[in-house]
């Protein structure tokens, strides 16, 4: 179980972004978060994934509280953890093939086919493998993105408006996929978005996102 | 003027690389019409964008096209696009006749002047000589639905939203009667969208006519009145945007639909084809619930109604030489799920 409780966040010395949100994913469930933009759902997302200290409040990942951040956090903890962003062109580097992105988070003792499963699991074809983001489109760089996130086999999956880009096959697509990893593979998800019927088709359990906080800001 | 602005007949546009020719843009025939806003959607890399730019002869130096483009003027006359030289483009069509609103708004500005700088520029180019540019300027800002101060800012200190509205504003400088606006409201969330489309849709009431290239359905639902659906550079299905969107005939169009979160999120099976290797025929085949006894005959044919579909082996109900609505509702009952 990943839980937070009273979390209150912010940048610098900025006001608080998030203002005491509590927020639990449980394995085989799909939570949905929605909200407008600037609302503060993707720093939600940068603290569960433990890449953005929050000012107060708790947060326990199985159990055991999270008390260091970014690369301080025990690397057990950091792969139990993993983020899916809006836009995959920002999130790939252009100079890689797809098949080194697919492999990036996969641990050194993943077996030699590993690579290849994952994108079989995405429906990435193996002509696709040999190929670098900018010939491809967005829904399979996308794809490419979901694979190498499940590369290390995380726990919580969080994904940050991951439809957002793409044209309406490839997010229903991604979003089977991402509910399949859910239900068959035990893991849980929280999907951030704006889009009401997107959130109401994939999730167990939908947030708005003012009823997350304590303090309405 | 009641007649379309812009005529295109068996437009297409091939890219030859290396060790491929890409088939961006296969035989697609439409017109803009004033008073009317019509939506090119379809899955991403099936060719659209390539469509806008091949209006506006934006392609680059490899691409060759085909074809017939005609942007009509009021006595008349014509001039035809893809064989136009490029000084009478550069002069007389982009952004006078056809202005464009670019996929990415917040790059097609400088970053480092402000938008009351740029837009007062672009004045300048249109129209030289006098003028009181700063009253222009800000009644253009009013007309895009942004307030005059906004303008005095640089493009980072405005939201998603305003910046939007910001290039629309540019697109509008020189009163164009045409729109394109390529993917304007990608990343935008849904309100922002809405006021986008909408503002586009304005345009369309206007007079104008407007192309709006999107795969974004719920924006093309909302403000179309027509549609375009395109699959692998090929306009599949073509017609009123209540009539498609309500009862879309091409299996293409009724999956796009149903992978929408509001109609079952189902997926399309499969993936679309590459554009350098086109199969013969119908590309959709491999994809298609009805591949069986089809025979991929892929020429887009008009309906009787004003519609136009491409498609050899109709869903039930669909494109039959149909006698009323009544009788293709009944003869779709059979097949419907209820």
């Amino acid at each position: 179980m990943l839980s937070a409780t009273g979390l209150v966040a912010g940048y610098r010395r900025g006001p608080d972004v998030l203002t005491g949100v509590s927020v639990t994913l449980e394995p085989g469930r799909v939570v949905g978060v929605q909200g407008p933009s600037g609302c503060g759902k993707s720093t939600l997302i940068r603290v569960l994934a433990l890449l953005h200290p929050p000012r107060a409040g708790s947060l326990s990942l199985d159990g055991e509280a999270v008390r260091r951040h970014r690369y301080a956090a025990p690397a057990a903890q950091r792969r139990r953890v993993g983020v899916v962003f809006q836009h995959p062109r920002a999130a790939a580097d252009p100079r890689h093939t797809l098949r080194r992105i697919v492999s990036a988070h996969l641990p050194p003792s993943a077996p030699p086919g590993e690579t290849d499963r994952l994108a079989g699991l995405v429906g990435l074809t193996p002509d696709l493998l040999h190929r670098r983001p900018h010939e491809v489109s967005d829904g399979q760089l996308q794809r490419a993105c979901l694979a190498r996130t499940l590369g290390a086999d995380p726990r919580y999956l969080l994904c940050d408006e991951m439809t957002a880009m793409l044209d309406a096959s490839s997010a229903a697509t991604l979003l089977h996929l991402l509910r399949d990893q859910v239900r068959a593979g035990g893991r849980a998800a929280l999907l951030v978005s704006h889009d009401p019927a997107l959130l109401d088709a994939v999730c167990d359990e939908t947030l708005q996102w003012p009823d997350l906080q304590q303090l309405h800001p | 003027m009641t007649g379309p602005l812009l005529t295109a007949r068996e437009l297409s546009v091939r890219f030859r690389l290396r060790d491929s020719i890409v088939q961006a843009v296969t035989d697609a025939s439409f017109e803009l019409r004033p008073g009317r806003l019509l939506a090119l959607v379809g899955e991403s890399g099936c060719g659209k964008s390539v469509l806008a730019s091949a209006l506006l002869g934006l392609l680059p130096g490899n691409a060759e096209i085909r074809g017939d483009v005609r942007l009509h003027s009021g006595n008349g006359r014509s001039l035809e696009l893809t064989t136009a030289p490029e000084r009478v483009l550069a002069r007389q069509v982009r952004g006078r006749r056809i202005a464009l609103v670019p996929q990415s708004a917040a790059t097609a500005l400088t970053p480092v002047r402000t938008v009351r700088a740029q837009l007062t520029e672009t004045l300048r180019e249109i129209r030289p000589g006098g003028g009181d540019r700063g009253r222009e300027a800000d009644a253009l800002a009013g007309r895009a639905g942004l307030v005059p101060d906004a303008l005095d800012r640089y493009p980072h200190e405005l939201s998603g939203g305003m910046v939007q509205r910001a290039v629309l504003a540019f697109a509008l400088a020189a009163d164009p009667d045409i729109v394109l606006a390529d993917e304007p409201t990608s990343g935008l969330d849904r309100p922002l969208v809405d006021t986008a489309v909408d503002a586009l849709r304005g345009l369309a009431d206007d007079g104008r006519a407007v192309l709006l290239i999107t795969h974004d359905i719920a924006a093309a639902e909302r403000a179309a009145t027509d549609v375009a659906v395109m699959y692998a550079s090929r306009i599949v299905e073509r017609g009123p945007a209540a009539e498609v969107f309500g009862d879309p005939w091409h299996p293409y169009t009724r999956g796009l639909l149903d992978a929408t979160p509001a109609r079952g999120l189902r997926p399309l099976p499969g993936h679309p084809p590459n554009l350098s290797d086109l199969p013969e025929g119908c590309a959709f085949r491999d994809r298609c619930p009805r591949r069986d006894a089809c025979t991929g005959d892929p020429s887009l044919v008009d309906v009787p109604g004003g519609r136009s579909l491409a498609c050899a082996r109709p869903p039930d109900g669909a494109a039959a030489p149909m006698e009323s609505g009544i009788d293709r509702e009944t003869a779709a009952e059979p097949s419907g799920e209820r």
